[in-house]
């Protein structure tokens, strides 16, 4: 599903590279940690799955497609396929739940009948029936970042990308958020999540990737933080 | 639902930015009856150029003490120049009842002129204008002529006025035309700052590039096609009320506007206008959005 094939990623201006000569893969349905300090390059690899940047060296195969390979009028097309999830949540302010998810939808091509029908059965399944008429600011933090999550899956992507999910929950309600990323595994969807919050991390007993200065130091299957 | 929704986004576009919408379409405006204005002189002149230079002629005027030898020897030697399309002679009395005609208006400036203060001479048509310089070089030397005078001269010092306004209104629509864009260009990154939270959440969900950037674009297409339609109705009330009325002597010396000229300045201006920002937005966006 994922490929990074020695990838370096070097950014302008950088005295050293961000990753460096990297290569891990990822089986379809996989949930995966990556894990590390800030500035470890954890994040460049999010931004190198969603073509944000490109990589300096190697390469970058997603959905057996390889990424920097895709024109760049069809690079909106391929982030269709990937949720994306942040530790800010990235909503809408002036919009309620419902339409923040449904303009996700509606963004790209779908009917208002569809997004009536899908999006009241996303918010029901990240739990927020009854809550889709609420604004960001009505909501709390969990909330929010389930109707970040609902967007993000609302459009059955095969992969979900989450940037520290958690980092702005306080403990209880990260393990909740954490719940529904499991779910959301179980229907089969492959998670990335970029995390250092060890907590979850012990908690889940999933593959965990650390990174330390660019490069990979530790691949354990069951793995805890460290 | 994509195109109300794009058609919404336009107007709360324009209307959120309401002074700097303003501004893009004054300045457009102004900039577009500037070029509108400069087309239709450059058809005038085109249009006089081929109405006067088929009328025009070269008169011979002769001295006041010519003697009938040397009227008869200029007479002929018109005649027997092949560049010469017919002649006419004008006596003495004859120049000055047309004078007489030509400004009956001013009756003291008539009077002031005696029968025999205008001289007699020959108007003679070229087959071809432009040969003027070879039939003066040819008649110049002949005894008992005055002066030769070629309207062509007088006319082209009239169309190099025309072609000074001309290049004037060229000038000044450029610097507005200048103008238009920075404003469409700052507009188009003020809305794109105002929807950045909107345009951050298209990008990541997979909105294609068009979809995010219509709006912005046709905001300013409509803005610039509004700027044209204030341009044109500018122009075709100056027409009405300048040329048709106040200044209505004039048009008998120009040869008048025709309507559907004006007319069609309204899809010139609209295109150039609907162009010009349409290029402008998309450009501004590409650096700002980086979609």
């Amino acid at each position: 599903m994922i490929q990074l094939e020695n990838v370096t990623k070097t950014y302008p201006k950088a005295s050293r590279p961000s990753l460096d000569d990297v290569s891990v893969g990822i089986e379809k349905g996989e949930f995966v940690f990556f894990i590390g300090p800030s500035g470890s390059g954890k994040s460049t690899i999010i931004k190198l799955l969603l073509h944000e940047v490109s990589p300096t060296q190697g390469k970058v195969m997603v959905n057996a497609k390889d990424v920097t390979s895709i024109r760049s009028w069809k690079i909106p097309h391929f982030r269709r396929s990937i949720g994306c999830v942040f530790q800010d949540f990235r909503l809408l302010p002036n919009r309620t739940a419902y339409e923040n998810v449904a303009f996700a939808l509606e963004v790209i091509g779908k009917t208002k009948a569809v997004s009536r029908r899908v999006v009241p059965e996303v918010l029901e399944l990240v739990g927020l029936g009854g809550k889709e008429h609420r604004y960001p600011h009505e909501l709390s933090g969990g909330e929010q970042q389930r109707v970040a999550v609902a967007r993000a899956f609302v459009n059955r992507p095969l992969i979900l990308l989450a940037d520290e999910p958690t980092g702005n929950l306080d403990p209880d309600t990260s393990i909740e958020i954490m719940r529904l990323l499991d779910r959301i595994n179980r229907t089969g969807t492959t998670v990335v999540m970029v995390t250092h919050d060890s907590n979850i991390v012990n908690q889940m007993r999933r593959r965990v990737i650390e990174i330390e200065s660019g490069r990979i130091v530790r691949d354990q299957a069951r793995g805890v933080y460290g | 639902m994509r195109l109300k929704y794009v058609l919404n986004e336009v107007l709360v576009g324009l209307w959120r930015n309401v002074t700097m919408t303003v501004a893009m379409i004054i300045t457009m405006a102004v900039s577009l009856t500037m070029l509108g204005a400069s087309v239709l002189l450059y058809m005038q002149v085109d249009q006089m150029k081929n109405f006067y230079y088929g009328e025009i002629e070269v008169s011979i005027f002769l001295r006041t003490d010519v003697t009938d030898a040397q009227r008869q020897a200029i007479d002929s030697a018109i005649s027997a120049n092949p560049l010469v399309a017919n002649k006419t002679y004008e006596t003495r009395e004859e120049a000055l009842k047309r004078f007489q005609q030509l400004w009956k208006d001013s009756p003291e400036f008539v009077n002031s002129v005696g029968p025999n203060s205008l001289p007699e001479s020959f108007r003679v048509k070229l087959k071809n204008p432009e040969t003027y310089k070879t039939f003066t070089d040819q008649m110049t030397g002949m005894q008992g002529i005055q002066d030769i005078i070629d309207q062509r001269a007088l006319l082209d010092k009239v169309f190099n006025i025309f072609n000074a306004i001309q290049v004037g209104a060229l000038v000044v629509a450029g610097v507005m035309a200048l103008a238009a864009l920075l404003l469409v260009g700052n507009t188009i990154q003020v809305a794109a700052y105002s929807k950045r939270r909107e345009v951050a959440v298209m990008k990541l969900v997979g909105a294609s590039n068009w979809f995010i950037q219509a709006p912005f674009v046709l905001e300013a297409v409509v803005a610039g096609v509004i700027g044209a339609l204030l341009g044109f109705i500018f122009l075709f009330f100056s027409k009405v009320v300048l040329l048709d009325n106040k200044l209505q002597a004039l048009t008998n010396i120009l040869t008048p506007i025709d309507n559907g000229n004006v007319w069609l300045m309204l899809p010139l201006l609209a295109g150039v206008g609907a162009v010009v920002s349409a290029v402008t937005a998309w450009i501004t966006l590409r650096f700002y959005l980086k979609v």
